[in-house]
């Protein structure tokens, strides 16, 4: 086998299979966190069009303004708001996160914990506040 | 580039389940990632169920006794059975660890064990570590100094020797990097855990006089920045260390120096 290791680039020598990886990978809550990051990154790109959507309507006038309004009070059209709110308050939440992280603190794995069961009860807490106001105000 | 599936070559099918013992009074059940280069077949998973009552108590202690007694095909590297040479690093129910100092009994239902993750294989439980030792190389993990040598050793205060502790007891079984999702996708070109741990033990140490030059080899997109903070290294290392911090003070001092 040292002949092999040192013949052959590492990768692609001897038709090598890959050790699985993500599918035997045990989850936890900072890897979660750090998967959501992104999506919900990802998602926020994607809820940009809906506020463009929303300012074009606003300068169309009434009639453009009726159906945006329309298609937002659908059920589809509340749960993508649902979703964008979401995706707003714990991609905030954790990049506050990723800023504390970036000063060196909170890196041991008890705050590390912490940190991540903070961020998700603060998405969901601003978002139900988020929901609240708007249905309330 | 994310690959989330395995490569054809890799797939695993399901393997030989090996008779349990008769009658035995602990049963235990392994399953355990075999592939080997001389059959020309994919991997495998094979199954293994043995009795506790005649084996010691780690995961190292069942393997051995599985390649003692039932199938000595089984391939797997280890030396020191102490948790201090790394040989033994594999992925154990979902976690990368030591196989020596990882007990069975912390383990509820069958134990799965595999590789390391995302690793070329070379036989069974042994992954090809060539490509992390060149890059552990390229960051030249020894003292460079440019002052001429003092009559005696370097000297280093206590405090400044304090400054590396948790980085100096890392035994290199790269747990760290193979659980690391960036490394995953990116491991061709981003150091990973243990290698960026590494570079920090030696611009921590007072002693060196590279720090400048040590920096500027890390200053890239992919060797320092692909940490993501995802803190897979940190959850999974066996020695108790923190590769994240590390990874985090290197970059606050990317920083400073600006």
């Amino acid at each position: 086998m040292a002949t092999h290791n040192t013949s052959s680039p590492p990768i692609a020598g001897a038709n090598r299979p890959l050790s699985p990886h993500l599918q035997i990978y045990r989850w936890h809550l900072s890897m979660v966190i750090s998967v959501l990051h992104r999506a919900t990154g990802i998602a926020l790109a994607g809820g940009l069009l809906l506020f463009t959507w929303w300012i074009l309507a606003l300068a169309s006038g009434p009639e453009a303004y009726g159906s945006l309004r329309g298609f937002l009070n659908s059920p589809l059209g509340l749960l993508l708001l649902l979703g964008w709110t979401w995706s707003l308050f714990l991609h905030l939440a954790n990049g506050i996160r990723h800023l504390v992280w970036d000063t060196g603190a909170a890196l041991d794995l008890p705050s590390v914990k912490t940190g991540g069961v903070i961020v998700i009860a603060a998405s969901i807490l601003l978002t139900a506040a988020a929901w609240a106001a708007a249905f309330v105000l | 580039m994310a690959e989330f599936t395995l490569p054809k070559n890799s797939k695993i099918r399901t393997g030989t389940t090996h008779p349990a013992p008769p009658s035995p009074k602990k049963p235990k059940t392994f399953k355990i990632y075999r592939w080997s280069p001389d059959d020309g077949q994919t991997p495998r998973v094979d199954t293994y169920t043995i009795d506790l009552a005649n084996c010691g108590p780690m995961i190292l202690d069942a393997l051995l006794h599985i390649k003692n007694d039932i199938d000595q095909t089984l391939t797997l590297r280890r030396s020191c059975r102490e948790g201090i040479c790394g040989s033994c690093a594999m992925n154990i129910d979902g976690m990368n660890t030591l196989a020596c100092t990882k007990a069975i009994e912390e383990i509820d239902g069958d134990v799965k064990v595999n590789p390391l993750p995302h690793m070329p294989v070379v036989k069974d439980l042994v992954p090809d570590l060539t490509h992390t030792y060149a890059q552990l190389a390229s960051i030249e993990p020894w003292m460079k100094t440019q002052s001429p040598p003092p009559s005696r050793e370097r000297l280093q205060s206590p405090e400044e020797r304090a400054k590396l502790d948790g980085l100096y007891e890392c035994i290199l079984c790269f747990c760290c990097s193979t659980s690391c999702p960036s490394y995953w996708w990116s491991g061709d070109r981003y150091l990973g855990p243990a290698v960026l741990l590494q570079a920090y033990r030696w611009i921590a140490d007072s002693r060196d006089e590279a720090k400048g030059e040590r920096l500027d080899n890390l200053e890239d997109p992919f060797r320092l920045y692909r940490c993501h903070t995802i803190m897979n290294c940190t959850t999974t290392c066996p020695k108790g260390l923190n590769p994240a911090k590390a990874i985090a003070e290197i970059k606050k001092l990317m920083v400073v120096r600006r």
